[in-house]
Order: C-alpha cells, then sequence, then structure tokens
C-alpha cells in the first residue's frame, strides 16, 4: 500500500493564496498577528505590497476587510477560527453579512485538533455562528486537495464566504479520478444500503474507514462529503434518507448547530428518519496531542462504526 | 467663509432639521438628538466639501461617507434627500414596513450610503478600510466618518485609530461628535472616553478642533484637514445635542425618542422661526 500523503489544511490554504495572487493581481491578504501560523506567510513574502497585517485586532480587520470590499477589493482575512468566527462574529454580521460584501474569511485552528494549546483555542462553534448568517457560504473542507479548491471557488462567488481550515495534518483522500468541487454540492465517496454518514471536514477520512469496517460487518454504509455546510446539498441528504433510512452525522464541531443541525434541517422538512450525530458533545476541550483528542472525544473511525451499530435499531 | 456660501449653508441645514423632525415624527421612533447636532456638518460636507454625483451615487472616484454613528440615519437621509440621491417624499415612510430608508443605514438600498452601519464602533473600520483601498489604488477620494463620543467606548474604535494610524491614511477624516450626551446620560458621567483629542493624537493622528454649529469654523477645520499628510485627521465638534429644538437642546432623553404632535408642532415652529430669520 503507498504511503498516505497527510497535510494539513491550512498549509493549503497558505498556498492556494499564493496561486490565486497570481490570477488577480489585485487579490489582498490581511492577517492579525498570525501569518506564519495561519500560513499566509507565503503570500506575504510573494506580494509584500498586497498584505496588510492588522495587528491583534480581529474585529477591526473584519472591518477594514469589510471596506476594502465596500470600495471593490478582492479580499482574504485570515485568523484562527476562534478570534475570526468568534471574536469578531457581530462584526462578521453586521459589516460583512449584513451588506453582504464579497470578504472571504479564512478560518484555521478550527476544533479540536488544534491540541496542546487547549479549549481557549479549540473552536467548535464556528459553524454554527456562520451558518446563521444570511447569504454566508460556510465551507469546511476534508483534505488538501478540496481546501486548495474551495479556496479557487470562493474567489467566484459574489457574497461573504467561511472557510474552516486545521492545524493537524490530515490525509489526502480527494486525488481520486473524477473529483470534482462544486460549492453547495456534497460528494458520494461510497454507496451503501443501510446507513448515510455524512461527514465534513477531517471526520471523512474517518468515515471512509468506518465504512469499509462497518461493510466486512455486514453493513452496507454510503459515504457523503459535505463541504458546503451552507448552502448544503439538500438533495443529496434527501435521497440518502429516502434509500438508507438512517443518517450518521460526524464532525469535530459542537453537535449544537453544525453539520449534525443542518442535516436535521434539511430531513425533518421533508423525508424524517433517525438524524444521529457525531461531534463535539456541548464541552470544552482541554490541552493534549490531537489525535488522542480525536479519540478521547469520539470523533474517530471507530466511534463512528459503534454509534452506526448502536443506531441500526432505529431504522424503520 | 464666503457670506453667501454661509448663508446658503444656514438655510440647507434649517431644512436638513425639518427633515429629521418630520421623519423621525412620522416614523414615530428614531434618534434626533444626534442627527440635529451633526446636521450642520453633515451640510458642509454634502453641499460645500464631498466630490458626489446623486446621479451617480457609486460613481468610482467619488469621496466616501461613513456615518459610524449608524442611530443618527435621519440627519444623513434628510441631507440625503435635499442633496438629490432619492426624493424627500422617502423621509416621511423612514422605519415603516416596505420601506426603503431602514432604523439605520443600508447601502444595499439606499442610494448614497457608502456603508451599512447602526453597531457602533463598526463604521470607522470600514471607512479605514476604504481609505486603505484609496490608498492602494493611489486613487484621490477622501473618507469621511461621523462618531459619537458615546461611541468612542467601543474598543474597536481604537483598534480602527490605531491601525489608521500606522498606515498613515492621510485619506481618511474622522469627525467625533462631541455633544457629551449618551442615552444613559452624561458621557463624563456613564464611562467618560475623555480626553478625546490627546487619545488619537497618541495614536498618530492629527487632531482638529471645531465649533459644530459656525460654519467658519467648520470650513477652517475642513480645510486644515485637507493639508495634512501622512496622518489621519480626527476633527473634535463641540456639539449641542437636540441643536435648533429648545426642549431638546442637550437633553439626553432626547437620544431615541420621537416628539409627540404638541412638541411636534413646538420644534417645527421653532425651526421655521429660524429659518425665517435668515
Amino acid at each position: 500500500m503507498a504511503d498516505i500523503i497527510k497535510k494539513a489544511t491550512r498549509d493549503s490554504y497558505g498556498e492556494a493564496l499564493v496561486e490565486l495572487g497570481k490570477v488577480h493581481d489585485d487579490l489582498l491578504v490581511l492577517v492579525a498577528d498570525l501569518a506564519d501560523a495561519t500560513k499566509v506567510e507565503g503570500f506575504k513574502k510573494a506580494y509584500p505590497e498586497r498584505f496588510f497585517d492588522c495587528g491583534i485586532a480581529e474585529a477591526n480587520m473584519m472591518g477594514i476587510a469589510a471596506g476594502l470590499a465596500a470600495a471593490g477589493k478582492k479580499v482574504f482575512a485570515s485568523s484562527f477560527a476562534m478570534f475570526a468566527a468568534g471574536r469578531a462574529y457581530e462584526i462578521v454580521r453586521n459589516s460583512i453579512g449584513y451588506p453582504h460584501l464579497p470578504v472571504k474569511i479564512g478560518a484555521t485552528h478550527a476544533g479540536i485538533s488544534v491540541g496542546e494549546d487547549g479549549a481557549s483555542h479549540q473552536c467548535c462553534e464556528d459553524i454554527a455562528l456562520m451558518r446563521t448568517i444570511p447569504g454566508m457560504t460556510v465551507i469546511n473542507p476534508s483534505d488538501d486537495i478540496e481546501a486548495k479548491a474551495a479556496v479557487f471557488a470562493a474567489m467566484d462567488i459574489d457574497g461573504p464566504v467561511y472557510i474552516r481550515f486545521g492545524r493537524l495534518a490530515i490525509p489526502v483522500i480527494n486525488g481520486f479520478d473524477g473529483y470534482k468541487f462544486e460549492v453547495g454540492k456534497g460528494v458520494t465517496l461510497k454507496e451503501g444500503a443501510d446507513v448515510t454518514i455524512i461527514a465534513t471536514g477531517l471526520l471523512v477520512c474517518e468515515a471512509l474507514e468506518a465504512a469499509k469496517t462497518l461493510e466486512a460487518d455486514g453493513i452496507s454504509a454510503r459515504v457523503i462529503n459535505i463541504h458546503t455546510i451552507k448552502p448544503i446539498d439538500e438533495d443529496i441528504i434527501i435521497k440518502a434518507a429516502k434509500e438508507t433510512g438512517l443518517l450518521i452525522t460526524a464532525e469535530e464541531h459542537s453537535v449544537i448547530g453544525g453539520l449534525g443541525s443542518a442535516v436535521a434541517d434539511v430531513v425533518t422538512a421533508s423525508t424524517p428518519v433517525p438524524v444521529v450525530k457525531i461531534g463535539v458533545n456541548d464541552v470544552f476541550g482541554h490541552s493534549g496531542p490531537a489525535p488522542e483528542l480525536l479519540k478521547e472525544f469520539g470523533l474517530s473511525a471507530e466511534n463512528i462504526v459503534k454509534t452506526v451499530k448502536a443506531s441500526m435499531s432505529l431504522k424503520k | 467663509m464666503d457670506s453667501e456660501l454661509k448663508k446658503k449653508l444656514q438655510r440647507q441645514a434649517a431644512k436638513i432639521r425639518m427633515n429629521i423632525i418630520d421623519a423621525v415624527y412620522g416614523a414615530k421612533s428614531g434618534h434626533p438628538g444626534g442627527s440635529l447636532s451633526i446636521a450642520d456638518t453633515l451640510t458642509y460636507l454634502y453641499f460645500a466639501k464631498m466630490h458626489v454625483d446623486p446621479k451617480n451615487p457609486k460613481m468610482k472616484d467619488r469621496d466616501r461617507f461613513v456615518l459610524s454613528k449608524g442611530h443618527c440615519a435621519p440627519g444623513l437621509y434628510s441631507t440625503l434627500a435635499e442633496r438629490g440621491f432619492f426624493d424627500v417624499s422617502e423621509l416621511k415612510k423612514l422605519r415603516q414596513v416596505g420601506a426603503m430608508l431602514q432604523g439605520h443605514p443600508d447601502m444595499k438600498h439606499t442610494p448614497g450610503v457608502d456603508m451599512s452601519t447602526g453597531s457602533l464602533g463598526q463604521g470607522i473600520s470600514a471607512a479605514a478600510g476604504m481609505a486603505l483601498a484609496g490608498k492602494i489604488d493611489s486613487a484621490g477620494y477622501k473618507v469621511y466618518t461621523i462618531l459619537g463620543d458615546g461611541e468612542l467606548e467601543e474598543g474597536q474604535v481604537w483598534e480602527a485609530a490605531m491601525f489608521a494610524g500606522h498606515n498613515k491614511l492621510d485619506n481618511l477624516v474622522a469627525i467625533i461628535d462631541n455633544n457629551g450626551l449618551q442615552i444613559d446620560g452624561k458621557i463624563s458621567d456613564v464611562c467618560s472616553p475623555m480626553p478625546i483629542t490627546d487619545k488619537f493624537a497618541a495614536f498618530g493622528w492629527h487632531v482638529i478642533t471645531m465649533n459644530a454649529h459656525d460654519f467658519d469654523s467648520i470650513e477652517k477645520a475642513f480645510d486644515e484637514a485637507e493639508k495634512i499628510q501622512y496622518q489621519p485627521v480626527a476633527i473634535v465638534q463641540t456639539s449641542v445635542k437636540g441643536k435648533g429644538v429648545s426642549f431638546m437642546e442637550n437633553n439626553a432623553g432626547w437620544h431615541g425618542k420621537a416628539p409627540n404632535a404638541e412638541q411636534y408642532e413646538q420644534a417645527m415652529t421653532e425651526l421655521k422661526t429660524a429659518m425665517a430669520a435668515l
């Protein structure tokens, strides 16, 4: 078996920005004193005149981004998810969301996999916060390839976009023939008839692994990658609900307001089937190596397998 | 200031004040106090200073204006209507269902509004962003923004002040409406942001003071602002909240309240008398 290539999506973000800077000579990148950590350092080196460090002031950075966009500029604003979506929420809502300005927010260090920095920096609420803003596109890529595709695609969206990136190196899973990234379109990675695992971000890889184990145990699990949480691909979810009758969602985010909630919102309106959510169960994280934390918080293939098996009886 | 221009601006400001009272009275809610305190400054900006075209509100090289203290929308709307950005009749529909004029400025639907504002502390950041865009493009436009003195209590204002000073945004002019009052009372009693001038100076701004109700003083301040290079400019204007309506003047109670029928008549009578005296 070939070696698995692993890469953190924050690195993909940084590399994609450098590429994008070549194509769009008017692209600007903002950061709030985290150029290296958010990986926009590459853009800074390549295009110093188009890079602005706003200092440790995320609220103002989002306002600067709004003003630049209102004056016709293309702009990415970068910070950790905790500060981009959390600290600056109201500025994103009122100065970017309400006037529907095309600011792109690159939020790195999302989720529990921030690891050692601990709960203060482990943002598991950002998807919930961002998807409540009308007109906001929310994307949570599952690997390097998808992360880059999302950055490129965001440029063509005439409105605000929030893209979530991680610190932890994760397997590259989308290098298969025929992979195509389309905003708002889920991807069926594996067909299955008994249950559907709907995953996002780094849980997509875990979902694929879980499906293999389940297959060996006689359960045919479909795997869907939902990279765009908003607007969500309703068709692919409703089809899965109708055809498999049980949905298991998996995300590195709070079970409140994230992918699981978005999926439940879709099916309760038209095709009510059981939706069982795997995510961070309304608790704060803590310090530790990311792989250990992911296991501890149940964000793993093992827990997906366990949850699927325990949920099969919910099917009518 | 040229005496003919001064007379013209005074009349225009009086008209704008009447529109403010009309609009807030019609809406049965809104913010007359702070709208009246900035009426002369808005008049000067839109009728003597800013490069704008009401027929082409999105004109690329226009001067920009951001009402950071967005609740004073009746002041801005009255000015924009008088300047011809939209019909004065829109003012009568302020804050009503289906109306173009929202409680706080909405750039998506109101011609002449360059930034949606209302949540205090945010407008100055957006204004600084626009000024930065102007610098990047080597465009000649200026960006003006008006903040309340109470608004200075918002931390984001100082993040923006630091950014603008650091980036030497000399195409940015922030006017601080120092009427001394906020919703809960005197700014000096609530949580004093004083001294305002020293604070902006400390962040690298060029600071000018002016009398907000004297067009000679206003002209002098903006002429000085025009000449400043490599520094953003803060104009701290001493103003009277509720200026022009006797019972609203220097009264925090008129921050966000509409007059009743009797008060409306009195206010309009006072403003008409002042207009007639010009």
